[in-house]
């Protein structure tokens, strides 16, 4: 297989196809259902884009998914496929939290040690993929989809048999865990906008610098080009899988705090799965695994769940719609082969005339 | 024993039923995974068989198809999963995209189709419950149910679906192991190179696997809904197709291993919703019935419970001529 990354304009070129094709069906399934395109995607963006409150929003869902892209993207570098961010990010979202509500201590302690609780607890859970993969040759894929009911299990049995508040949730977190902003939601109309937004942008220039700048970097993309010439380099291939599986769950996990420190300050009984890890997937695959394109495909995946509500109260489109439409992107982007032939055939023709 | 007995003939009957889709649903998966394409889709074809299931029963039954209309729903929703499995299908075989990346796709794409449609026709996020003279009804075997000890376990307050997957799975046994269409199905996951020499069309085999798991799985969607649920929203299928992967790894992709398994899931699932009433059982957590199936395939891939080898060409796009 031709590598997805080579050359810079096919790298911007599929995605932009896709999320054209992607919209074009999703016009054509409105069309054929008794909707008109043209006021929903008009509702759509200006329920991204239409009041501070609307894009404080966009900007607050794009923060967990920022970090779910850059969970898959790290250990798809490797050459791995994470399902399991959904269960890192519950655990990291369930652990922060606890760490949230049972310490007491000044905000500069406890706001970092919160995070890095949900960063170790994700960790944990990726870890785990990563050494049945590196000892016993398990596929990650398979495994990961286990740990994440899991995860999702457990977690809901602490939270109801040892931290029920009010209903299905546990208590806030302490103000001096919270990363919840008054400022931000004053400016933002008051949504939940909170300063995690800031941690997502910190943590894609991490990612960048740990993958692109660093020695251990070199190693963990040079495994995922070719185990084989790795190896024989002096690599070890086993431990840069555990390695990248395990950064990859902290990124997760830290996402998860987002949600448990940031959006909602609590954690809650989860009758089904967030979603926001299966997310990553189309957000690392949509950004090409790049900083840049992942922060970038939060930003669109984040607009259109939050413009959906508009898009219902407005044009009344069913928000599921969005959903249709982001399938079909990671669809197109997946058979990229498909938009790479079609751009081939484009070029060549250009060329023969 | 008195005080066993009883127990057993309210849990036994309860993981049949439960078993029932996973087993049909892995009778899928094994047919598409034994020609060398994952599928991760597995669960949103059950969504699409779910939700065909329930709209072919509430269609039919509005035409007075009375009891039969369940039926019609389950065939309705084997050809939409057939049909709607075709995606899966042409991006992982003929376009080569990543057959788990498609496979998620697929997953998304049903639960959003599905309560888009959902939403247009019924203005709610679920649809009308199936009315009671449509389900398919519980029934007791003439003579076999009055066997002691057995009859009341196995063969009684059952659904007729349950037999038929069982016997189903008897049959996919024969087909992928005793018939030359079983033996190019596998060949081409092995080793489809040396399957393309003998003059098997790789692709077309595939096409044909992850067809058919679309078929079975869309069944097993809409036995689930017609059976247990009664009505379609997008919370019908919360990973019971995941756990029918589950079932056809745990059984080493072979039908009558992920009989096994899907029947310990059933278990699993039926003992964590009543194991309060059972003495001995009622103080461990639920959460650890919860959590058993998973636990256990992960077990069973790391080799402490038998190693699970899979097909071999597992995962594999096959491009003629590449070596």
């Amino acid at each position: 297989m031709k590598n997805v990354f080579k050359g810079n304009l096919t790298g911007v070129f599929v995605p932009l196809i896709a999320i054209l094709f992607g919209f074009v069906a999703g016009a054509v399934i409105m069309l054929v259902s008794g909707n008109n395109p043209i006021t929903a995607y008009g509702a759509l963006i200006s329920g991204i884009f239409g009041t501070p409150y609307d894009f404080g929003e966009t900007l607050q869902r794009m923060t967990p998914l920022i970090f779910s892209g850059l969970a898959v993207a790290f250990a798809f570098r490797t050459g791995l496929l994470n399902i399991g961010v959904e269960g890192q990010l519950i655990v990291g979202w369930f652990t922060s939290v606890l760490v949230g509500i049972a310490i007491e201590a000044p905000m500069i302690i406890h706001l970092p040690l919160a995070l890095l609780a949900g960063a170790l607890a994700g960790a944990l859970w990726g870890f785990v993929p990563g050494i049945l993969k590196a000892r016993f040759q398990v596929h990650e894929v398979i495994v990961t989809i286990m740990m994440n009911y899991i995860a999702m299990h457990v977690v809901n049995h602490f939270i109801r048999n040892y931290m029920i508040e009010s209903g299905q949730r546990t208590a806030f977190v302490n103000d001096s865990a919270s990363l919840s902003s008054e400022f931000l939601t004053n400016i933002t109309n008051f949504s939940r906008l909170h300063w995690g937004f800031l941690v997502a942008v910190i943590a894609c220039v991490i990612m960048w610098f740990i993958l692109w700048k660093t020695k251990k970097g070199f190693e963990l993309r040079s495994v995922g080009y070719n185990k084989h010439a790795s190896s024989y380099a002096g690599m070890s291939v086993n431990m840069n899988i555990i390695l990248s599986m395990s950064v990859s769950g902290a990124f997760a996990g830290v996402g998860g705090a987002m949600l448990g420190l940031g959006t909602y300050n609590y954690a809650n009984i989860l009758p089904s799965f967030t979603n926001y890890g299966f997310d990553g997937i189309a957000v690392a695959l949509l950004g090409s695994s790049t900083s840049i394109g992942i922060f970038l495909s939060a930003f669109l995946f984040g607009g259109l769940k939050q413009g959906a509500n508009n898009m219902q109260s407005q044009a009344g489109v069913a928000p599921e719609l969005v959903e249709i439409i982001i399938a079909l992107i990671i669809f197109f982007v997946a058979s990229s082969y498909l938009i790479r032939w079609i751009y081939s055939r484009f070029q060549s023709k250009k060329e023969g005339k | 024993m008195d005080l066993i007995l009883p127990i057993l003939y309210t849990i036994v009957p309860a993981a049949l039923i439960a078993a029932t889709p996973l087993l049909l649903t892995a009778m899928g998966g094994l047919f598409s995974e034994r020609s060398g394409v994952v599928n991760i889709g597995l669960e949103g074809l059950m969504v699409m068989g779910a939700f065909g299931g329930i709209i072919g029963t509430l269609f039919f039954d509005s035409l007075g198809f009375g009891a039969a209309s369940a039926w019609m729903g389950i065939l309705v929703a084997i050809v939409l999963g057939a049909l709607f499995s075709l995606f899966h299908a042409v991006a992982s075989i003929t376009l080569r995209a990543d057959q788990i990346v498609s496979g998620v796709a697929l997953n998304f794409l049903a639960v959003g189709l599905t309560v888009y449609i959902v939403r247009e026709v019924f203005d709610k996020g679920q649809t009308d419950t199936i009315s009671s003279g449509a389900r398919l009804f519980r029934i007791n075997v003439p003579f076999l149910s009055e066997i002691p000890i057995i009859g009341p376990m196995l063969f009684s307050r059952v659904y007729a679906t349950t037999y038929i997957a069982f016997l189903i799975a008897i049959v996919v046994w024969y087909v992928v192991f005793k018939t030359p269409f079983g033996l190019r199905l596998r060949s081409v996951g092995e080793h489809p190179m040396a399957a393309d020499t003998m003059g098997i069309n790789v692709n077309r085999m595939r096409y044909i696997g992850v067809m058919l798991s679309g078929a079975f799985a869309g069944s097993g969607g809409a036995v689930y809904a017609i059976t247990t649920a009664g009505n379609f929203a997008g919370g019908t299928i919360v990973g019971q197709g995941f756990m029918a992967l589950a079932a056809l790894i745990f059984g080493k992709w072979h039908p009558f291993g992920a009989m096994g398994a899907a029947i310990f899931f059933g278990f699993a699932q039926a003992l964590s919703i009543s194991a309060q009433q059972i003495p001995g059982l009622a103080n461990v957590p639920q959460v650890y019935m919860l959590i058993l199936p998973y636990v256990l395939t992960i077990l069973a891939l790391a080799g402490f419970v038998g190693k699970a080898e899979p097909p071999k060409a597992l995962n594999q796009p096959y491009e003629k001529g590449s070596r």
